[in-house]
């Protein structure tokens, strides 16, 4: 009977190995054959730079937004060590102006018609550093690879919480690790999280072209090479949500546009 | 000797209870990503500088539950080639298929992140389990096998006890779907919802959370019930009588503990330690339920009693070998 519970285990723990390298190796299956793919997808006509034009602009809040969460890192010292003064969380980023917000991602959300873009350069990164995530906010396109970095002396593990592409969760217990990752499908925004350090969060906009920006801490964003049209942007703030607007570009035109957000009623504070 | 051994392997999965509930309330369920491994370490070389921030509940609630689980061989090896009585025998093989069945949803749900259907079920067969070990406790017990005085024989209060007991599992169902659904906090206030008496909107989360705050009172309702029959109609009997106060004691702490949660916002410690009171709730209400069957049981097969002529209540216990399985 000891000898029958022992095969149990055992058959169970081979199971589940079978079920984990299966889940592994299908992951990195699919964005490989999208990445070679999406050159292709678009098919229409290429931008052209003689006509281009761009969309540059601001983002602000109106009102006092409340004070960003203290985080409380004293689970792991190496998280303490590494950040020896009081720790917040990144929720708003308001510049010295009191109205400009910073980490707001701004893209073209419609109006785009038919044309085909020059597949990504570069890769997109982020780094797990000093306990958190680095950028906090950013966009990539559907197909590019992500480089997902540990650069802390512990552990962490990175949680990909998309409702549009494959769920992924990754430990990268030793420092200088490195894994890569592609979306598939385009997706505003996929979170991040940390579940070993929950304070650690971040976000990426996923997107099928390259018309995208997140506001700086001026809540200075730009967006450029955009061709003549009429399109709706959409700005989107992690806890103020997203507002859009419609623009109208002309041939080699550069518009400003001003996005505001309502800061919460007090009373929702959290 | 075996049954000090299945009190201790019950009282060892309280602590499990407690590391798991642990877990959900940390939101640490996915700090180790792969399973069985730990960050690709076996699990029980895995270093403990490494045991950091949330890693430490998920990877000791892994390390308890495998030392529960390896009690549980012992304990099934144990009643296999010890106990007389054949069902109790395989009962103990039933406990072991349990664990073992727990051990894989636990694994299962990190490797799906978690889905709430899966969780839940870990919740629920948890509670299943560790109703198996007291229920073996139960049965070993030296009180159990002796019927020195007739046992309880009371159709009523066997309906009410067993209605009791299947109310409060339902209840505790409920509870970790809340609990896995994120739904902790869907109604903000208590004893108001809302500042009603009922809620004035509602949401499939809004609806779990109602849920179980009325099974609350079913559940107090029922427990009140069980315990005033035992003391109007069993109040000499103390084997009754003692977990129905008991269970007064702890249902009054439940309901404490879980208005405690939604008004410290789900507190880690409060809150675990409310899923771990449940559990006690749950184990009293099955103790006070199999006694109320005792009488059912027959007799003990396989075990004659010997009553001592000069103590009158005492008992020695002989296993009878050549009956085993005549009876059955
Ligand atoms: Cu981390």
């Amino acid at each position: 009977m000891l000898r029958n519970a022992w095969v149990g285990v055992l058959g169970m723990a081979l199971a589940a190995s079978v079920v984990a390298c299966g889940g592994g190796s299908q992951e990195a299956a699919k964005p490989a054959e999208s990445a070679a793919a999406a050159p292709a997808a678009g098919g229409g006509q290429k931008v052209d730079p003689a006509t281009a034009g761009s969309v540059k602009g601001t983002v602000t809040v109106d009102g006092a937004v409340p004070k960003n969460d203290a985080i409380k890192m004293n689970a792991d010292p190496v998280c303490v060590k590494a950040n020896t003064s009081p720790q917040f969380q990144e929720t708003y980023m308001v510049g010295a102006d009191g109205k400009s917000l910073g980490n707001v991602f701004v893209y073209v959300k419609d109006g785009l018609g038919n044309y085909s873009y020059d597949p990504p350069t570069g890769e997109a990164t982020i780094d797990q550093k000093d306990c958190r995530y680095h950028p906090h906010v950013f966009g990539m396109r559907v197909g590019q690879t992500l480089t997902i970095v540990n650069s802390d002396p512990t552990l962490h593990n990175i949680h990909a919480m998309p409702k549009g592409n494959a769920e992924f969760n990754n430990g990268q217990p030793i420092q200088g690790m490195k894994m890569t990752h592609t979306f598939s499908a385009k997706e505003v925004m996929v979170p991040f999280k940390c579940d070993v350090h929950g304070w650690m969060n971040a976000y990426v906009g996923v997107l099928d072209h390259p018309y995208f920006a997140i506001s700086d801490k001026d809540g200075k964003f730009d967006i450029s090479n955009l061709p003549p049209g009429t399109y709706t942007l959409e700005a989107w703030h992690e806890k103020l949500g997203t507002t859009t607007q419609s623009v109208t570009i002309g041939p080699k035109e550069s518009k400003d546009v001003t996005f505001t957000f309502k800061a919460p009623a007090a009373a929702t504070t959290n | 000797m075996l049954h000090r051994f299945s009190k201790f392997l019950a009282g060892c999965t309280v602590l499990l209870i407690l590391a798991g509930s642990l877990v959900t309330s940390n939101d640490a369920g996915l700090s180790v990503p792969d399973w069985p491994t730990s960050y690709g370490w076996n699990m029980f070389t895995f270093p403990p500088s490494m045991w950091v921030a949330n890693i430490l509940y998920e990877h000791g609630h892994r390390l308890i539950a495998s030392s529960v689980g390896f009690l549980t061989i012992i304990m099934a090896a144990w009643l296999w080639f010890a106990e007389p009585r054949r069902w109790l025998r395989w009962f103990g093989v039933a406990a072991l298929g349990a664990v073992i069945a727990q051990g894989a949803l636990g694994g299962l749900t990190v490797l799906f992140f978690l889905p709430a259907a899966i969780s839940t079920a870990h919740a629920g067969l948890a509670e299943i389990f560790f109703c198996m070990t007291v229920a073996i406790a139960l049965f070993t017990s030296p009180r159990w096998i002796a019927s020195g005085a007739e046992p309880v024989d009371d159709a009523l209060l066997r309906t009410v006890a067993t209605t009791t007991t299947v109310l409060i599992y339902a209840q505790i169902l409920v509870g970790a779907t809340m609990r896995h659904t994120g739904a902790g906090l869907a109604i903000p206030d208590f004893p108001w919802m809302f500042g009603h008496v009922i809620p004035d909107h509602w949401s499939n989360a809004i609806a779990i959370h109602f849920t179980h705050r009325i099974g609350a009172l079913l559940v107090t309702l029922a427990v009140l019930a069980t315990a005033t029959h035992v003391w109007f109609h069993h109040g000499d009997r103390r084997e009754l009588t003692r977990p129905a106060t008991l269970i007064l004691l702890l249902v009054a702490t439940q309901v404490t503990l879980g208005a405690l949660t939604v008004l410290t916002q789900r507190n880690v410690w409060i809150n675990s330690v409310h899923v771990v009171c449940g559990a006690l709730v749950l184990t009293t209400s099955l103790v006070i339920t199999l006694r109320t069957w005792r009488v059912r049981f027959s007799d003990v097969r396989g075990v004659r009693l010997q009553a001592d002529p000069r103590r009158g209540d005492e008992v020695r216990l002989k296993p009878d070998t050549t009956s085993i399985g005549a009876r059955a």
